[in-house]
């Protein structure tokens, strides 16, 4: 069984390497999170089709997002989300109050400018684990005291 | 033996179309075509045993005189179609249950392969 550390590790040096000096030069920071979403996306697909094998079908999007907020959360995180709230209009609010990826960073208002981009992978993480369930939507986050964020999830209805 | 085997995306075109060499594919493509809209309808319909509506696997869709067409809907809303003949009155639902989880199981290891982009045709060598 692999030690949860090591996807943080990896994920901390992912973000070193895309934020460090050789892209800054070449102008591609301004990428670097759009890239580090992408990645979220395509690992969030996968892993959604991997847990949803065996669960039941979902009667309708909140079931959807509930699974997201439970079963999903807990396999990649390990614990489940604090507060799901919704406006039944298609924006919904998940917030994690001890999310993992910041947890090591600092407890308080230290690095708070600097925790966007450890949310970046998460966002796609998000986004693709909905898309995957049929569901479109723009996925942002904010970070106000670490290491608790929110993520606001915005449903595309076409 | 199914004499035909089908993937159909999200979107309900085919990912992955495959018939038993000497039968008449045209016939088998117009058969999963139309046993899409009976998939649709089982899914959207709102049944009073909502047990019915939390499974994956969907059972026999309709039987033809020739064949039966069985359907599996996943929950990233892609579709498995399996025909196989009527003659064939060997074959059992566990049988058929258990292709379908076989078939499942290599589509996530598909979706898994970092050379496969989701919505691709299925192709392999």
């Amino acid at each position: 069984m692999a030690d949860e550390v090591l996807f943080d590790y990896l994920h901390m040096e992912m973000i070193h390497e895309f934020f460090n000096e050789n892209y800054k030069k070449e102008g591609k920071s301004e990428e670097s999170m759009t890239t580090l979403e992408l990645l979220g996306f395509r690992v969030g697909q996968c892993v959604i089709e991997r847990l949803t094998k065996d669960s039941p079908r979902f009667k309708d999007e909140l079931d959807a997002m509930k699974f997201t907020c439970k079963d999903f959360w807990m396999s990649v995180y390990k614990k489940q989300i604090d507060n799901l709230r919704t406006n039944h209009q298609g924006v919904y609010v998940l917030q994690d109050n001890k999310f993992r990826l910041l947890t090591n960073l600092s407890s308080g208002k230290q690095y708070v400018e600097a925790a966007p981009r450890f949310l970046a992978f998460p966002c796609g993480l998000i986004r693709g684990a909905l898309s995957n369930l049929g569901i479109t939507s723009v996925v942002t986050a904010e970070v106000a005291i670490m290491p608790a964020c929110k993520f606001q999830i915005q449903i595309q209805r076409v | 033996m199914a004499v035909c085997v089908a993937v159909i995306a999200k979107e309900n075109y085919p990912l992955y179309i495959k018939t038993l060499p000497n039968e008449n594919e045209l016939k088998f493509h117009y058969t999963v075509h139309t046993s899409l809209d009976v998939i649709e309808e089982r899914i959207h319909s709102v049944s009073k045993n909502t047990n019915d509506l939390r499974e994956l696997y969907l059972g026999l869709l309709y039987p033809t005189e020739d064949y039966k067409v069985y359907g599996y809907v996943t929950n990233s809303r892609i579709k498995f179609i399996i025909v196989i003949e009527s003659t064939n009155a060997t074959i059992r639902d566990n049988e058929i249950r258990s292709m379908f989880r076989k078939l499942h199981n290599a589509y996530t290891d598909m979706v898994c392969n970092p050379f496969y982009t989701n919505g691709d045709i299925i192709e392999s060598t």
